[in-house]
């Protein structure tokens, strides 16, 4: 179990929860979306500022566990200058990811700073944690207004 | 720290023979993680004696049968099963009378029966319903709900920064509008006892009725209803050692007699034909259906192993379990604890600087800890502490210091992994 937990709080997840990256509010935004698990209260809220199809800039304000504000924060940083189709396709590598559906390690120089949370999938309880902030900056980018939830 | 030798002393102060009674529980054996089960979420569900999950084999192996309807043997087993539960109840928490006690699914449905029924008759546009900050949300939504329903308005007392109910702007939102007071003996989220006697004479001077949500109370004291007057009581078997899916509304015969019912169907009719029905007598005016009868006599079989114990012994040695860990806790500077009151019951709900619930609760649980994490179905304490989640280590009377202690070293690996 502690290696589990080693694997799970990876240095990468516990700076990003620390330090968490484009943490702020976004004025002149141009769609904003609400991220809110009501069982467990994380609640954040992601900002974007689209040129065209390329994502602009991306940032996020909000609280919660360590997993879900390093995700909101790494997802902020890979995404920032992608372009909606390759942000759709992180997207997608990560919910394989923490869903324990490819192997973190086998894909670890395609995966990146994302290979971090590959630690998540052995806890279940926690998957919801780690992909709202990813669904919220995917409901953001189809222009959808409705908050997300991942309970 | 002088930890080991205070593990190590004997309790002199208490009678109680813990490591007796938790070879009466099965579940507290069982490895979690490799490490043994340290089970601190009693506030959520209780264990259950052996004696509780026999009675429930038994009964589907033995006596299975639908109560008050066959005039064959099992029939009438199930029937007198099922009633004796209902006895034992009105005896345990000192009703007047078996008419007063109905049998719902938990305190959940307990609240909703009373607001819906009661409120149906006796709330209407204007009128006023308080309640208290530290409720479940169980004790706020039904009441929110009826509110809405009927143009009645929500009063809410406050509590002060010990998560203790202000008593005096409690008894200032009292008034001739006020139709009922609701609130709970114990909080789950932070385990305040409430002044409830007091908080229900407050109520009575005005002529106002009282219910009383007993969900947390009842596994950690005796309750004498008559004592404490309330009109209307209701609390869940699980979290005092018996099944779920079963619970008590208590109610006082006059107020339940002169309320419509519940829910229509089977066992709650006298007669029926389709231009009138007559309902039943209390209390089969309010148990439409075929109850949960298994769970009922499984709950019957948890009221007898409270009624074994020396409930004072218990109370004193819950007391000095709960001073314990509370010292040992606070001992790290890096805990903060929710929820001061000089009465409390069970409950100690807790920050960790700089870390959030979940990662404490995700963190003690690969030790075999088990705590509840989030805002314990109760927003709106979060919301007065400004917080948005803690977590709870709640304590029945089978859990040990040396349980308390595995606590306070599964949050030192906490601050190990978080620095």
């Amino acid at each position: 179990m502690m290696s589990e937990l080693k694997a799970l709080y990876q240095e990468i997840i516990l700076d990003h929860n620390k330090s968490p990256r484009n943490f702020r509010a976004m004025e002149d935004a141009d769609r904003s979306v609400e991220g809110y698990n009501p069982l467990c209260g994380d609640h954040y809220m992601v900002y974007v500022k689209m040129d065209g199809d390329v994502v602009k800039d991306i940032s996020f304000t909000g609280a919660g566990c360590a997993i879900s504000k390093a995700s909101a924060s790494v997802m902020s940083s890979l995404v920032k200058g992608k372009t909606k189709a390759e942000a759709e396709k992180l997207f997608d590598q990560f919910h394989h990811l923490v869903m324990g559906e490819v192997s973190g390690e086998n894909q670890a120089e395609e995966l990146g700073k994302l290979a971090a949370f590959s630690g998540v999938s052995e806890f279940p309880a926690r998957v919801k944690c780690a992909i709202l902030a990813w669904h919220t900056m995917k409901s953001a980018l189809e222009a959808k207004a409705e908050p997300v939830s991942t309970e | 720290m002088n930890v080991t030798a205070e593990i190590t002393a004997p309790a002199v102060t208490s009678k109680f023979d813990v490591a007796r009674i938790r070879k009466d529980f099965p579940i507290l054996h069982r490895q979690v993680h490799g490490k043994p089960l340290v089970y601190l979420d009693n506030a959520a569900t209780s264990q259950k004696p052996k004696a509780v999950i026999d009675a429930i084999e038994r009964y589907y192996k033995e006596q299975n049968s639908n109560v008050h309807r066959g005039v064959h043997f099992l029939s009438g087993f199930a029937t007198e099963a099922y009633e004796e539960t209902r006895k034992k109840i009105t005896r345990y928490i000192n009703a007047a009378s078996e008419r007063e006690i109905i049998f719902v699914k938990g305190t959940t449905e307990g609240v909703n029966l009373v607001a819906q029924s009661f409120g149906k008759k006796y709330i209407g546009k204007g009128d006023e319903v308080v309640i208290t900050v530290l409720e479940h949300h169980s004790n706020i939504v039904p009441w929110q709900m009826l509110c809405e329903e009927r143009g009645a308005t929500l009063r809410v007392a406050p509590i002060n920064d010990d998560g203790e109910v202000i008593v005096d702007e409690y008894a200032k939102l009292l008034s001739a509008k006020t139709k009922i007071v609701a609130f709970a003996h114990v909080s789950n989220a932070l385990g305040t006892v409430n002044p409830v006697k007091e908080m229900i004479a407050l109520a009575h001077e005005l002529g106002i009725p009282a219910l009383i949500d007993g969900a947390q109370a009842m596994p950690h004291m005796r309750v004498d209803l008559r004592d404490l007057d309330c009109d209307f009581y209701t609390f869940s078997s699980h979290k005092m050692f018996g099944p779920t899916g079963v619970g008590v509304l208590y109610g006082k015969e006059k107020l339940l007699n002169a309320m419509p019912p519940y829910q229509g169907g089977g066992d709650m009719i006298r007669s029926v034909t389709f231009e009138k029905t007559t309902y039943n007598d209390l209390p089969y005016k309010f148990e439409a259906g075929t109850p949960n009868i298994a769970d009922v006599v499984g709950f019957g079989a948890a009221v007898d192993y409270l009624n074994n114990l020396d409930f004072h012994a218990v109370e004193a040695y819950e007391r000095e379990l709960l001073a314990y860990a509370t010292e040992v806790l606070t001992r790290n500077k890096r805990i903060r604890v929710i929820g001061t009151s000089k009465h409390k019951a069970g409950v100690i709900s807790f920050i960790v600087d700089g870390v959030h619930a979940h990662d404490v609760g995700t963190i003690v649980d690969s030790e075999g800890i088990a705590v509840r994490t989030g805002h314990h179905c109760a927003m709106p304490v979060m919301q007065r502490f400004n917080v948005p989640a803690t977590a709870r280590a709640s304590f029945a009377f089978y859990n040990t210091k040396e349980e308390a202690d595995a606590l306070v070293r599964g949050i030192l690996r906490v601050i190990e992994v978080f620095g």
